[in-house]
């Protein structure tokens, strides 16, 4: 009988997990890998060795064998990590600069010419034409109670015109009770609910901001998207102010040659409610393939305020009345610029990115 | 909703133009989103026999065919191979026009002339079939020559897709889009034929109806129809189903789902003799009941489910032994379905709690035509004549059937009408219109709503109109109705103006400075995802708490982003990866921190009816920058935001190395920017190599990093602004001198510099100018080099003066440790 091929096996791991213990840089453990666990070393040599036993031994052989690469492998890899965080430390500290010792005459800066964002630049452009229009502008959180989401807003829970909404929810408290709002219609109950406790109606402000709805993102929607909302709350309000500022900024935006025109809607928040439409901007009304021949595309929803509204933030509807309106700021910005597909603004490519001055 | 208009106009006459339809539809908020011409295209298509089938020479996806269309024998070039000899199928001659304007001309194809052309379904727009030509002879006794539209019974119609708003249930049918029409038309609508129930036993003798839940069940119905005959429904019914999007199944559920169409009342029919006692009940679901669906799912009953307030109520129907058979107004239960051995029926008509089966409906995930309707609104008093009108139509296909008399109708409760009152002046207040007494009147009794009163009208609505609530917010409902009918186009336009000003907050303006002062140096305004992975958040925060969203589309969407500089990291590598790496990228926007980890909570009204106070995510607005540019690392991201500070007058803001860095920046590179008080402005440096290595492939780069804090920059800011004190320059000489400082690594540069300028009222400015590191210097030690300018308001300072002050300054350095370099 042969002496087992593995009779040493026991020595031979301690000697490599010494050699493994014993290196002290990176460039060691790369070199000497291969010597350690890789094809020159000794484990492989005996495991080749092995094809010469009996079929009942080797499975014992084999296991043994598997067993002790097993421990000189995790010893390498964990010598790794050491030695690669401490290589890391070493490399930090030779990189150590003292960013207060900088001298800004000294510093070439390279130059570059920067552009500012699509839906930044379109946002920026609705509220100068309502601040013109004597709007004020007003900005609210993106994640919101469904207090202020929906049920202020006249949406209770479960209620099925929450089906026009595809919410994220988020894992905060009760389950459904935090979401990321769908619309910036909350921003609304925020202001007349401080308007309210602090006596200061009236109430002419724009709301800009980001949205969320848990749709798949094409070439026309996006997960996340950009609203833009108007609300009045005055004496004397009526429908007719409504469809009068929806034309004049049609006209102040879009140009003097646009119309605008409403049709009956249902938003649970507004009533009565409207859908506008305003000339198509790629046919100018002529009738085209993107208003299906129609002359006119879809922009928005708006209506005067739904009493049950002004019940939930505590404005008295006989005294007040108001309307509010709301459109996409991204859609605005892919009609102006006949942008063929909004996933384009999210990749941020520079050569997209650098189109607009 | 797919409105065939042959059906709609049984009900109203309509215009003979087209697009004035569709144009009233549109006013009334019955919005047409599509416009189907079925039939169109098809006058020439004739049947036609194949007689012979011969291959083409050096063709093989071809073949002549040589068919009989009535004229003698054709030949006709075809591609398709799913035919034999004998086989009818239909034949495009040659002029004519197929669907989409496909004119058919006589053609030659490898030496071969075709006189026309074989189609396939789809080619005819019929279906969606594709796989070959359309074969007759399974359809139906095909006669050779015969119109294909007469031999298939299709008669050529417009389909409407109408889209029905969600307040609008009453107008989700066809008679009620009819009713709408008849109304802006002034015409009569015609209501549809009902049948009458016949002599004999009286359905008691039977069956039985019971409800449990009056609150849940207001109305429940229960006719017997017996000598059924169970078959397929006659021929115009089932393209009337069809034309509306739904499958024809046997003429009693086609019935029912004419009803349905045609009334918008859900019916339900059930086989009587798989009703045990004939018997239906409505009670709530009790715990550990389930009920498998016509959809073959069992679905477990009465579980609270997740939505705010829900109780797990299910309203079920049972049957004689008290065993659950179907959803209540959701679906029915596989049991008692209806079979071709079906002789009895038992007919629901109902009306539920719209809540109810909201709640139900989105529990189970199990929507159908029927909840979609209760959910909104079923007129309660609609039931017994959508029953008549069932047996009415499910007599054409089956006679002899034998509705039972007096129908069970029991009660439970139905939403009460409101009397909504109209005060002179409020349609004016609320439209800026006057609109007469009498118009107002005409326009809401077009409708069925009752007006009385004289001045001050008291309107009472419909029972179909659920939509139209009590008190205000019921006058608010009957004057956009007043306004629907009026039509909104002829309302008037007003511009309102107000003395308030309009205008940004300081903090809007401040930030548009900000966002001017960025794209002025270079910036790219980019926009990163808010939603981020797991694995993204733990690569910068792996010790914070995520906000995390229950329901995300894609789980590298799950949960909200704590930093903007992954994104733009992983932007910029995309852009660098492209060869387009030279570039400045940044964005401003939120990011959100657990109300675990926030320093300020955000404790905001939230639950039920905003009951409680919850508290939400802190968002902080910040501004991040990537500088990316070749050459670009630490010190040009520090002399970055030096222009950045000196646009927005913020130049006293020390740049501070840290030993701890922000996350996703350089350990050894970074440094806060600080304002005397200690309050943090954000961080500047440059992006960790590790991270550039985990997000990209781009082999090592030193990337600059700016990452400012908003809310304290801009509050910075506008203080500075509020405050800005412009001096008048002396006009007195200022004296110019230069001191190098050996100073201790530990001592930072600006402190020596704000030293320098605190130690004397005459020091007008500090500059560092030079630093030096090297030999001739104590280790641990640096030289600092100022250039100072030094001078009075009113006075040329003495060679005396000066000499004394720089003994001073330089005091005032040794104080820091920093001594006069030899």
């Amino acid at each position: 009988m042969t002496a087992s091929p593995l009779a040493q096996l026991q020595e031979q791991t301690t000697d490599l997990l010494a050699t493994v213990a014993a290196w002290q840089t990176l460039d060691e453990l790369l070199e000497g890998e291969v010597f350690v666990t890789g094809k020159r070393s000794i484990l492989s040599a005996l495991q080749k060795s092995l094809g010469s036993l009996e079929p009942e031994a080797r499975k014992g052989a084999g296991a043994q064998l598997q067993e002790a690469r097993r421990s000189v492998e995790a010893a390498v890899a964990q010598k790794r990590a050491e030695l690669e965080s401490a290589a890391r430390i070493v490399a930090l500290e030779a990189d150590r600069l003292d960013l207060g010792d900088v001298v800004s005459s000294a510093v070439r800066v390279p130059y570059s010419h920067g552009h500012p964002g699509i839906v930044a630049a379109t946002q920026r452009e609705l509220e100068d034409v309502f601040v013109g229009m004597g709007f004020r502008v007003a900005d609210g959180p993106e994640v919101e109670t469904d207090w202020y989401n929906f049920e202020a807003l006249n949406i209770p829970p479960a209620h099925p015109s929450r089906g026009m909404w595809d919410t994220f929810y988020v894992e905060l408290g009760d389950p459904e009770t935090v979401v990321l709002r769908t619309h910036t219609s909350p921003t609304q109950i925020h202001l007349m609910e401080a308007a309210v406790a602090s006596d200061s109606l009236p109430i002419h402000s724009v709301m800009p901001g980001r949205c969320y709805r848990r749709d798949t993102p094409d070439a026309r929607h996006l997960a996340a998207f950009h609203q833009i909302e108007g609300l009045v709350v005055d004496r004397g309000i009526t429908f007719a102010d409504l469809a009068g500022v929806i034309d004049t900024f049609t006209k102040a935006y879009f140009g003097a040659d646009m119309q605008s025109r409403l049709r009956p809607a249902f938003f649970p928040f507004t009533e009565p409610s409207a859908e506008f439409e305003i000339t198509c901007t790629i046919c100018r009304g002529e009738g085209c393939r993107t208003c299906s021949h129609t002359g006119w595309i879809e922009l928005g929803g708006c209506g005067m305020l739904d009493p049950a509204v002004l019940a939930a933030v505590g404005i008295d509807g006989d005294e007040w009345s108001g309307f509010a309106f709301g459109f996409g700021i991204d859609r605005c910005a892919q009609m102006r610029h006949q942008i063929a597909d909004m996933r384009a603004l999210i990749e941020n490519d520079v050569r997209f990115l650098r189109q607009l001055s | 909703m797919k409105i065939p208009l042959s059906w709609l106009a049984e009900f109203v006459d309509l215009p003979a133009d087209l697009d004035a339809l569709i144009a009233s539809m549109d006013d009334l908020g019955l919005v047409v989103e599509g416009v189907e011409r079925i039939g169109e295209g098809l006058e020439d298509v004739i049947v036609a026999r194949v007689n012979t089938i011969t291959p083409i020479e050096g063709a093989d996806r071809i073949r002549l065919i040589s068919v009989d269309a009535g004229n003698g024998p054709l030949d006709i070039v075809c591609g398709a191979m799913n035919f034999a000899v004998g086989n009818h199928v239909p034949l495009a001659p040659v002029g004519a026009v197929l669907p989409g304007n496909f004119v058919i001309a006589e053609r030659r194809m490898k030496g071969v002339i075709s006189n026309g052309m074989l189609c396939s379904a789809r080619e005819l727009r019929l279906s969606e079939d594709h796989e070959g030509l359309m074969l007759l002879d399974a359809l139906i006794t095909p006669v050779i020559g015969e119109k294909l539209t007469s031999a298939l019974g299709i008669v050529p119609d417009v389909v409407l897709d109408v889209s029905i708003e969600g307040n609008r249930p009453d107008a989700w049918s066809i008679v009620g889009i009819a009713r709408d029409l008849a109304a802006r038309f002034g015409q009569v609508l015609r209501l549809p034929a009902t049948a009458l129930p016949d002599d004999g036993a009286p359905t008691s003798s039977l069956a039985t109806a019971t409800i449990a839940v009056p609150d849940l069940c207001g109305r429940l119905t229960l006719s017997v129809l017996t000598d059924v005959v169970v078959g397929p429904s006659p021929q115009h019914l089932a393209q009337r189903l069809t034309m509306a999007g739904m499958r024809p199944i046997s003429n009693v559920v086609d019935a029912s789902n004419l009803v349905m169409l045609e009334l918008g009342q859900p019916t339900h029919p059930y086989d009587a003799s798989l009703v045990a006692g004939s018997s239906i009940g409505v009670r709530r679901a009790r715990s550990g009941e389930s009920l498998q669906t016509l959809d073959d799912v069992t679905r477990p009953l009465a579980q609270p489910g997740r939505g705010l307030g829900d109780s797990g109520d299910d309203c079920v129907i049972v049957d004689g032994d008290d065993q659950v058979i179907g959803l209540a107004g959701i679906m029915g239960g596989a049991s008692s379905e209806i079979s071709a051995a079906t002789t009895t029926v038992l007919l629901e008509a109902a009306f539920f709690d719209p809540m109810t089966i909201a709640r139900s409906s989105k529990r189970h995930g199990l929507r159908s035509e029927a909840s979609n309707r209760f959910e909104r609104g079923v007129d309660p008093e609609l039931a017994l004549f959508a029953a008549a009108r069932f047996v009415e139509l499910l007599r054409q296909s089956s006679p002899t059937l034998h509705w039972m008399s007096d129908p069970l109708d029991v009660r439970g409760e139905t939403p009460s009408v409101p009397s909504v009152t109209l005060r002179p002046g409020d349609v004016q207040r609320s439209l800026g219109v006057t609109i007469d007494e009498s118009e107002v009147r005409r326009l809401l009794t077009s409708l069925d709503f009752t007006v009385t009163g004289e001045s001050t009208l008291i309107v009472t609505p419909p029972t179909r109109r659920l939509d139209v609530r009590d008190g205000a917010a019921g006058r608010a409902d009957v004057i956009e109705e007043i306004a629907r009918l009026y039509s909104y186009s002829r309302l008037p336009r007003h511009t309102p103006t107000w003395p308030q000003p309009g205008g940004l907050s300081d903090r809007q303006k401040m930030r548009r400075r900000l966002r001017d002062v960025l794209v002025d140096l270079g910036v790219n305004e980019a926009w990163t995802p808010t939603l981020g992975s797991d694995e993204d958040f733990a690569l910068l925060h792996p010790n914070e708490s995520r906000v995390r969203v229950t329901n995300p589309l894609a789980s590298e969407e799950s949960v909200l982003r704590r930093s903007m500089i992954l994104g733009l990291v992983r932007a910029w590598a995309r852009n660098a990866e492209r060869g387009l790496g030279d570039v400045v990228l940044g964005e401003i926007g939120v990011v959100f921190t657990h109300p675990d980890d926030a320093t300020t909570a955000r404790v905001v009204r939230g639950g039920n009816g905003g009951s409680v106070k919850l508290t939400l995510p802190s968002e902080n607005e910040r501004a991040t920058i990537i500088l990316g540019r070749s050459g670009d690392d630490a010190t040009s991201a520090v002399a970055f935001w030096n222009a950045v500070a000196s646009r927005l007058d913020l130049h006293d803001v020390v740049v501070r190395s840290t030993s701890e860095v922000a996350a996703g920046l350089h350990p050894t590179r970074a440094a806060s920017l600080e304002l005397s008080t200690g309050e943090v402005l954000g961080w500047v440096g440059e992006v960790d190599p590790a991270l550039l290595g985990q997000l990209s492939t781009i082999a090592a780069r030193r990337l600059g990093v700016l990452d400012l804090d908003l809310d304290v920059v801009i509050k910075t800011a506008l203080e500075r602004q509020a405050n800005q004190y412009v001096a008048v320059p002396s006009r007195f000489p200022s004296a110019a001198l230069d001191l190098a400082l050996v100073t201790p690594q530990t001592v930072h540069a600006a402190d020596v510099a704000q030293a320098l300028r605190a130690a004397s009222e005459l020091v007008q400015d500090v500059v560092l100018f030079d630093v030096y590191q090297g030999p001739g210097l104590p280790q641990g030690t640096r030289s600092l080099a100022y250039a100072l300018c030094l001078g009075a308001d009113d006075r040329t300072l003495s060679e005396r003066e000066l000499g004394d002050l720089r003994a001073q300054l330089i005091a005032a350095a040794n104080a820091l440790g920093a001594v006069l370099r030899a």
